[in-house]
């Protein structure tokens, strides 16, 4: 199979870019996305080039590192799929493929495909926990979680943080991020304690952050490799309300 | 050298108690004079730093991935074990004692193992706390199922992703502490050599991945829980970045590194599809629950599975271990599908395959709980291959996924290096020559969150510990080194690159050191690795600068890296004249073709000492006593 690809190429988050193109001539439908880039990149080598950026660690589809629009697609046209679980077998002789990192103000370019996502830990950081420390716990059947609300929590902490809902949304917001978070902990009892408070800190880090505001567009829902739904966003939106209720009423975001 | 495995005396189930009686304790005001490194982020040293933050400690916290939350430890899918007896079938804390030492085929230490198993209960509970969603029964109870080499139910899991779920646990308590200022997190760094000042570990050295810059970080103590070293086989199921680079630096400082030839080759991945392949893609062994193994009765039927009637298929699992049945220990199980494709019975279109069906499970159970049960690992078998195990029963091979050997640790969870503590699947400690399923995960945690922060604390409290500077010699000699080092493989400019050396290495060590090894074949080995080391230093091709995001760069250190390990494996391995667990000698097996072991002379954990570059590793041997468990020839008839 043969493909015509133009990749974003940028030294450094200092350097200004550049799509550069490449005529890729051995790709075959076995090969996942990624392989074929690793072919790419090891003909750029032996030529003497620079390789191509980009990040990927578990290729399984679980831990979030990759990530970069295909043709405008984040993670390309497969829904429900990182790039990493792609397969050629979805293209076919002769693309054209458009290859561009995430784009967002929060996401700094590092190089060429790859871009620095810390501002989501910092959201994180910002309450996305249960303060539980360790040697503390009660015994795990201590308290019964119904079914239900059990899967609903794990639909929602399926999340990998991989960004590329916020490279979707043309707020670049990162709301379903955010949202997936205060949903996975809100749905359970252990994380009612500090629900609203959670809310109402994770919310406003995200905004200092830069991140920009959910419009309800659903961009976010349909690129999402895991299916989370926007219902977290709803939550989030619920949550933070009444988080910024008690703390003007005076009772503190905590403790709700 | 003489080990002390510093094993705490009294009956086993009283150990860990005595020994935590006895540790030494540090006052809770002093616990902030102290500053640990912790290298990793997984579940073992992100456990591992939230807990010792959480404990008043300074805690500097290293991984290579751009966020602690993408450790390897992401990936694990089945399950964790916890002996909590929740289904009333008979399990104890001393029954998952036992299972562990007879799967790891009786050359793990008891105590490790006890200890392991008595705070497997204690894990559990504290991820429920942490809010980690694991699959509950309608009452609200938490739900289990059952792995290889037991025969009780008391896995733990939250759907295919309880790696993911655990880990994103530890990743929130140690979000929590960075940000209320604990831990410094220093994200895509990367460790390259461990800083040892009058014979204690004081440090390391780093690379900041993104700017290039070499730098040294002190502190009172070093913790590595850096992973396996399952990539020195290239095609594994690590994940593409797990590499042994800060275990082996710190071999080469001194630390013993113990048991290199027992890896695991898991029985259910995704068969290799051509040479182009990047890594290979695990199915988890819970599939085995509800999974029928077989292949054709005959050799070379190339007809397609629903084709193929009963009678003429091969349940091998079924037949050869009627008691366990297709929940057999993984060695057992990659054996046997290996020895059934090397009958000419594999299946797919490379013959290197045996069939994992559910058709059965899914009239039993119905489609819906089939799905409810492993929807995402059919979905991920899908978009690999293309088809729908629904319909088409799934085709595996075994692959390497862990490993058990790693850096030698006491009963403190100490290397030979003071100061220097491993923790995770990067120390050799608990599994013996095989790992039992679930087992990893709860190692992580155990060590992490429960073991270390009292080993630390005594080992911070017994010494003193001078003050130490970036200027003493021994730093600027690490950081130099460190340099040069980087320098030396940007110039050589050869004509291959890193993969394709990282391939051959890994083709070497797949054929002679993998699922069945022979003296002859690791004789040849150890004459290719070190050949191929010397091709790798005069002709590999490493692309870009040292002074910037270079992806190469990082690979080509960590390939240099299994260029020396990958040797020690074969050595070891043909210094153990036996066969036990994921070491299979085919010299040596018992008539019906299990491994043999050799209790009288090997029943010693085998670690090895650093002698210098291209001298031959000295062997230092720790003896195992086996108090509870009398060693058996192990059986899953
Ligand atoms: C596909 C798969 C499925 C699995 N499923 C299960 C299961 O169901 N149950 C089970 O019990 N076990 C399972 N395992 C095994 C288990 O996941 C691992 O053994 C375990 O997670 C290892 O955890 P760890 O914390 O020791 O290391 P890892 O999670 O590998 O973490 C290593 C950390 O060290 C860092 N690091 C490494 N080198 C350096 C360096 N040089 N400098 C700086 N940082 C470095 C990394 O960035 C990372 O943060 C599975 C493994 C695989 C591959
Ligand atoms: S590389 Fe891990 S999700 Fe794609």
């Amino acid at each position: 199979m043969k493909l015509t690809l133009h990749i974003w190429r940028q030294r450094s988050t200092s350097e200004k870019g550049r799509m550069v193109s490449y005529e890729m001539a051995d790709a075959n439908e076995h090969m996942s996305f990624l392989e074929m880039l690793d072919v790419l990149n090891e003909q750029l080598i032996g030529r003497g080039d620079d390789p191509v950026a980009f990040d990927h660690d578990c290729r399984e589809g679980i831990c979030g590192s990759c990530g970069f629009m295909i043709n405008g697609i984040a993670h390309g046209p497969r829904s429900g799929t990182t790039i990493c679980q792609l397969h050629m077998r979805h293209f076919k002789n002769g693309d054209e493929l458009w290859l561009e990192p995430w784009r967002a103000t929060a996401f700094p370019i590092v190089k060429d495909l790859a871009v620095n996502r810390s501002a989501f830990d910092r959201i994180i950081q910002a309450g996305g926990y249960i303060t539980t420390p360790t040697g503390n716990a009660i015994d795990g059947n201590a308290i019964a979680i119904p079914k239900e609300d059990s899967e609903r929590a794990m639909d929602a902490a399926a999340c990998i943080g991989c960004g590329a809902c916020v490279a979707a949304c043309p707020n670049a917001s990162a709301s379903l991020f955010t949202g997936a978070k205060i949903s996975h902990l809100g749905l359970l009892p252990q994380g009612q304690p500090e629900r609203n408070g959670r809310a109402l800190r994770m919310v406003q880090i995200a905004q200092e952050e830069t991140f920009g505001n959910c419009t309800n567009i659903g961009e976010c829902e349909a690129v999402c490799p895991k299916n989370i739904s926007l219902e977290v966003i709803a939550r989030m939106n619920r949550d933070f309300l009444r988080g910024s209720f008690l703390w003007r009423s005076g009772s503190g975001g905590d403790g709700g | 050298m003489r080990l002390d495995s510093k094993t705490p005396s009294g009956p086993v189930e009283k150990r860990w108690d005595n020994c935590k009686f006895e540790n030494k304790l540090v006052n809770p005001a002093n616990k902030r004079k102290y500053s640990v490194i912790v290298v990793g982020s997984g579940l073992a040293g992100g456990s591992a730093a939230a807990t010792l933050a959480e404990l008043g400690y300074n805690v500097k916290c290293f991984c290579f991935q751009d966020t602690p939350r993408r450790a390897h430890s992401i990936a694990a899918q089945g399950g964790i074990n916890a002996a909590k007896n929740y289904q009333n079938d008979g399990d104890s804390i001393y029954r998952l004692f036992y299972d562990t030492v007879k799967g790891g085929d009786f050359r793990a230490r008891e105590s490790n193992v006890y200890r392991l198993a008595q705070i497997s209960v204690n894990i559990v509970d504290q991820c429920v706390a942490q809010g980690v969603p694991f699959a509950r029964e309608y009452g609200g109870t938490l739900a289990n199922r059952s792995f290889g080499g037991a025969q009780v139910s008391r896995t733990f899991y939250a759907r295919g992703q309880t790696g993911q779920q655990l880990l994103l646990g530890a990743y929130s308590a140690l979000s929590r502490q960075i940000g209320e200022g604990r831990v410094e997190m220093h994200p895509r760094t990367e460790m390259l050599d461990l800083i040892v000042i009058d014979g204690k570990a004081r440090g390391i050295v780093s690379r900041n991945l993104i700017s290039g810059q070499i730098e040294i970080h002190l502190a009172d103590a070093v913790v590595l829980g850096t992973g396996g070293y399952g990539n020195v086989f290239y095609l594994s199921t690590n994940a593409k970045g797990s590499n042994a680079t800060a275990i082996w630096r710190a071999h080469k400082r001194g630390a013993l590194f113990a048991n290199p030839c027992y890896t695991q080759i898991h029985p259910t991945c995704i068969p290799v599809s051509g040479d182009y392949q990047s890594k290979l893609t695990l199915m988890s062994e819970s599939l085995r629950n509800d999974g029928r193994i077989w292949v054709p009765l005959n050799k070379g039927d190339k007809r397609v599975p629903d084709q193929i009637p009963e009678s003429e298929r091969d349940y091998y699992l079924e037949r050869r271990y009627p008691s366990f049945g297709n929940l057999v220990p993984r060695d057992v199980a990659s054996r046997n599908a290996k020895n059934c494709c090397d009958e000419g019975r594999g299946v797919g279109e490379t013959g290197l395959g045996v069939y994992l069906d559910f058709a059965e499970s899914i009239q039993r159970l119905g489609q819906h709980v089939v799905r409810e049960r492993y929807g995402n690992l059919f979905e991920m078998y899908e978009r690999i291959t293309g088809e729908d195990p629904y319909k088409v029963p799934m085709r595996i091979y075994p692959a390497i996924h862990y490993t058990m050997g790693g850096l030698w640790v006491d009963y403190q969870l100490q290397s030979t290096i003071p100061g220097l503590f491993v923790i995770g699947e990067a120390n050799f400690s608990d599994h013996g020559a095989n790992r039992l399923g679930a087992s990893a995960l709860m190692q992580g945690l155990a060590d992490g969150y429960f073991i270390l922060p009292y080993t630390l604390g005594n080992y911070l409290a017994s010494n003193k510990l001078e003050k130490v500077s970036t200027d003493h010699p021994d730093c600027k000699q690490a950081l130099e080194q460190a340099s040069v080092s980087t320098k030396k493989l940007l110039a050589i400019n050869g004509k291959r690159t890193v993969d394709s050396f990282h391939r051959e290495l890994g083709k070497i060590i797949w054929d002679h050191c993998g699922m069945a090894r022979t003296g002859e074949g690791l004789r040849e080995a150890l004459q290719q690795v070190p050949a191929l080391r010397q091709e790798f230093w005069s002709n590999v091709k490493v692309a870009g600068g040292p002074e910037e995001f270079n992806q190469s760069l990082e690979k080509a250190g960590r390939v240099a890296d299994f260029l020396e390990l990958g040797e020690l494996m074969c050595r070891d391995a043909l210094e153990r004249n036996e066969s036990c667990g994921g070491h299979f000698r085919e010299e040596y097996q018992t008539p019906d073709g299990e491994a043999l072991r050799n209790d009288e002379e090997y029943s010693y954990v085998a670690a090895w000492e650093w002698k210098g570059p291209n001298q031959a590793q000295e062997l230092v041997k720790e003896p195992l006593n086996f108090e509870y468990v009398h060693p058996s020839q192990r059986s899953y008839k």
